[in-house]
């Protein structure tokens, strides 16, 4: 005599379900969530994988699901199934992740989670039962609720005209390439159960091999939701169910598909501070004893078009700053001042902590196009100066309180082969003028950004004629 | 120098970035993000680094997915993360109220822009009531750290991945745009994390198939012990979670208080006003949930009146009315939609207020004066 017993899978007592019925599920008589529950813990048990296993539970009838399989459970957001089981295979790789969801949980509100897991072939399985109404909210339509039925929120019958069509969503999933197994199956009969136990068991099975997205779709019984006794809930999948949703395999690649790769490296903490490009200090404070710092706070205006290299010009002068052991901050053109033909940022240099990081009065401009000399002149402090390149702005700053420095950058860089080192010709310009930033700091900057020799030489070369020029004029 | 205190040569780097390498070194081997600016480069420098330490990145199909995918990898047991600006932050807040429901440690780093609606990308702190009030459903906390520097994302993102596991729950990193596009000196901690695994977490293995992750308790009896559960553990991290800057407090008269980009710039205002002779000083708050409420309380008792002053419509400024009641005047100075103010309008403002006080407080003495 065989003696009927439950799956290992599933908890003997079912402890974690409230009430005095321990043995029992909550599930209505008829219902086919059981059914495809037990399928599954069989599938578990027989590929041996019960302690990998993770369950993710829906919001829905299953959102219980956790009272009955004795295997790790995580219930997530409504819809939210297939994007949490990515969370977790991709941190737990060698976990087997088990999805499990209801038409309006996978086909209405979570459609986009499931689209894009599908097609991304997250390496999981989503059992998907499709009852065609919501069960747990009280019968209300589901995105395959098929035409004429009548539900609470589609009393007199769905109509495709107000509702649109019944989704399909095997057939939708298999137009995507990433999927190795689409199958649509019922549980009606033996014949149809055993198909429906063989589809469990290859979903799973693909996965354990590592293979990637499988997806079986059981159309199933809701007796309480359809109105109807458990027998004619049963006809009526044969009868219109499994019409409008053929039976049948909608992708199988299982044989043709490699298992994904998967990580398994951990790195030490020296590996994680190479990887970050990270150096631990192990003397003393950096800029300590070797400090050159500047006076006072100075507060820099970079400004010219997008390309011409402002942004970089700004870092060079924060970064070379910083290793000479003052407090900095750069700030990119963010916000209002983006418009109107100018790219700019902001750079802060002080021995003491720097308060706001925004310059609206600075006290040195470098501007490379009209525009961004027309925006910033009245920007300057008396007393401060304005670098402006003379290649390209003819009309000189009309202000006698400041100092104005014309350098024609452009064409220096021009003369020394590329238009684009004139952002380092102004860096020059700004260092004979200043005195700032130093030349050790500056090379130092310039080695650890730049990496071409031969365009590092370029830069060089270029921040001496800006010097040379500066000097000539008597900038300083 | 001791362990903790080993810190790596300072690098120039935006605090976006910072935010990044700083998470890698808390251990954090899992990242699913989606983009907007101004929160991008954190997705960047993700997709940079985790690859590199055999850790995830994934861009995920949505804010809503990214937040689920952290809800599992979280649940899983992993250091995880999340970054995003306040329209993807409003989308992501069903995540983060089951996160905050299933007890699960997730580091969210926002970077605030202007809003409502798509607003633009220029930077606001019109995030405080959806992140320090809870923008989710139900009954919550984050706690919300706001960096002002470069150098504190670093600090308070690998901070918040302890804190996280401790209480097990959503930290929430609240920057506004500067803090995150500025470039600061940052001298980032060495690799510390626990190499322990979390006994809770449903892993994937044989010593976690009892464990569940859930954040349904259909018994209302349940759910009120689970919620006085999550409550115990706020009351334990409003008790050591709160922190706090003090800048010249100290005989200050007038107080400004203001988190965030806008604590930079009160800074320079109370130097200002210093070098004019007049006492005033700032508070700000770094917790914003905890909210330093016992410490404005106490200014209370010495103090002519706050200014606070936010890149808003004036939230944070209702925590602070509570704390100090009716007891000295609570002013506020806003600006908003990405426009920001500058040193000399808040300074400005500090004038109007000081001779206002000054001006009552003579109107004061002289109807005193007959009494006498």
């Amino acid at each position: 005599m065989k003696v009927l017993e439950k799956p290992r899978s599933f908890y003997q007592r079912f402890d974690r379900k409230p009430g005095a019925h321990p043995y029992t599920t909550h599930y209505c008589p008829g219902c086919g969530h059981g059914v495809l529950h037990k399928l599954i813990a069989e599938a578990v048990d027989e590929l041996g994988i019960r302690d990998r296993t993770i369950f993710v539970s829906p919001v829905g009838c299953s959102v219980f699901a956790y009272y009955y399989f004795d295997v790790g459970n995580i219930q997530v957001a409504h819809g939210r199934c297939p994007a949490a089981a990515t969370g977790i295979k991709r941190s737990r790789p060698d976990s087997i992740v088990i999805g499990y969801q209801g038409d309006g949980d996978l086909a209405a509100i979570g459609g986009n989670e499931i689209l894009h897991a599908a097609n991304r072939g997250e390496d999981i399985s989503v059992f998907f039962v499709n009852n065609a109404i919501y069960g747990m909210t009280g019968g209300q339509m589901a995105p395959t609720t098929l035409e004429g039925m009548r539900t609470t929120t589609t009393p007199r019958g769905r109509t495709i005209l107000n509702e649109g069509y019944p989704l399909k969503m095997c057939e939708l999933l298999s137009s995507l390439p990433a999927p190795v197994y689409i199958e649509r199956t019922m549980m009606t009969d033996g014949k149809h159960l055993m198909r429906t136990r063989r589809a469990v068991m290859k979903a799973l099975q693909c996965q354990v091999e590592g293979k990637g997205f499988t997806f079986v779709e059981v159309l199933s019984q809701c007796p309480t939701g359809w109105k109807m006794d458990p027998a004619l809930s049963l006809k009526w999948i044969e009868e219109n169910l499994a019409k409008a949703f053929p039976l049948g395999v909608y992708r199988d690649e299982v044989k043709d598909r490699e298992p994904h790769k998967r990580r398994t490296w951990i790195p030490s903490d020296e590996d994680v501070l190479k990887e970050l490009e990270l150096t631990l200090n192990l003397g003393a404070e950096s800029g300590d004893g070797h400090a050159r710092l500047v006076k006072g706070p100075i507060r820099f205006k970079f400004a010219g078009f997008g390309g011409q290299g402002l942004m970089l010009l700004g870092e060079v002068v924060a970064d070379a700053g910083m290793r000479a052991g003052n407090h900095v901050t750069w700030l990119p053109s963010y916000g209002p001042e983006m418009r109107g033909g100018t790219a700019n940022c902001h750079v802060v240099v002080s021995n003491d902590p720097i308060g706001s990081p925004v310059v609206g009065e600075c006290d040195q401009l470098l501007a490379m196009n009209r525009p961004s000399l027309a925006k910033f002149e009245a920007t300057v402090a008396p007393g401060g100066s304005i670098i402006y390149d003379s290649s390209l702005i003819e009309t000189p700053p009309t202000r006698t309180d400041v100092k104005a420095i014309p350098l024609p950058a452009t064409e220096i860089a021009d003369q020394i082969g590329s238009t684009k080192v004139a952002n380092m010709v102004m860096l020059g310009g700004l260092m004979a003028h200043l005195g700032f930033p130093g030349d050790e700091e500056t090379r130092e900057t310039l080695m650890s950004r730049v990496t071409r020799r031969e365009l590092l030489e370029k830069n060089f070369a270029a921040i001496e004629a800006g010097k040379d020029q500066v000097q000539r004029l008597g900038g300083r | 120098m001791t362990p903790d205190k080993l810190r790596t040569e300072r690098e120039l780097i935006k605090g976006n970035e910072a935010a990044v390498k700083a998470a890698v070194l808390a251990g954090c081997r899992s990242f699913f993000g989606y983009p907007i600016t101004p929160a991008s480069e954190i997705a960047h420098a993700a997709a940079d680094y985790l690859p590199l330490v055999g850790g995830t990145f994934l861009q995920a199909e949505s804010e809503i997915g990214a937040i689920n995918m952290c809800y599992g990898a979280a649940a899983s047991g992993v250091r995880c993360m999340t970054a995003s600006s306040s329209p993807g932050i409003s989308l992501k807040q069903e995540g983060i109220s089951y996160a905050a429901g299933a007890e699960l440690p997730i580091v969210i780093v926002d970077i605030m822009r202007g809003g409502p609606g798509l607003g633009n990308i220029a930077p606001e702190q019109s995030d405080y009531n959806q992140m320090v009030k809870g923008g989710g459903h139900g009954n919550y906390h984050l706690i919300v750290l706001a960096p002002n520097s470069a150098q504190e994302m670093c600090d308070l993102t690998f901070q918040a991945f302890d804190i996280a596991d401790r209480y097990r729950c959503p930290v929430c990193i609240l920057a506004d745009g500067f803090i995150g596009q500025m470039m600061e000196p940052v001298a980032f901690p060495a690799p510390a994390f626990p190499k322990s695994e979390k006994d809770w977490a449903v892993r994937g293995d044989a010593e976690t198939t009892k464990n569940f992750v859930t954040s349904i308790d259909l018994e209302p009896e349940a759910l009120e012990k689970h919620i006085l559960h999550l409550e115990s553990k706020y009351a334990e991290a409003a008790r050591n979670e709160l922190r706090w800057e003090e800048y010249r407090l100290d005989d200050a008269e007038y107080v400004l208080i203001g988190y965030g980009i806008v604590s930079r710039i009160l800074r320079t205002v109370v130097e200002k006003a210093r070098a004019e002779g007049q006492r005033v000083g700032m508070l700000r708050p770094i917790s914003l949930w905890p909210f330093p409420s016992a410490v404005i309380e106490g200014l209370t008792r010495r103090v002519k009146g706050f200014l606070v002053v936010e890149l808003s419509n004036g939230q944070m400024v209702d925590d602070v009315r509570l704390a100090v009641g009716r007891q000295v005047p609570v002013h506020l100075y806003t600006r908003c939609g990405g426009m920001v103010m500058t040193t000399k309008e808040v300074f400005d403002k500090v004038q109007e207020w000081v001779a206002e006080a000054q001006n009552e407080g003579a109107r004061e003495a002289a109807q005193l004066l007959p009494k006498i």
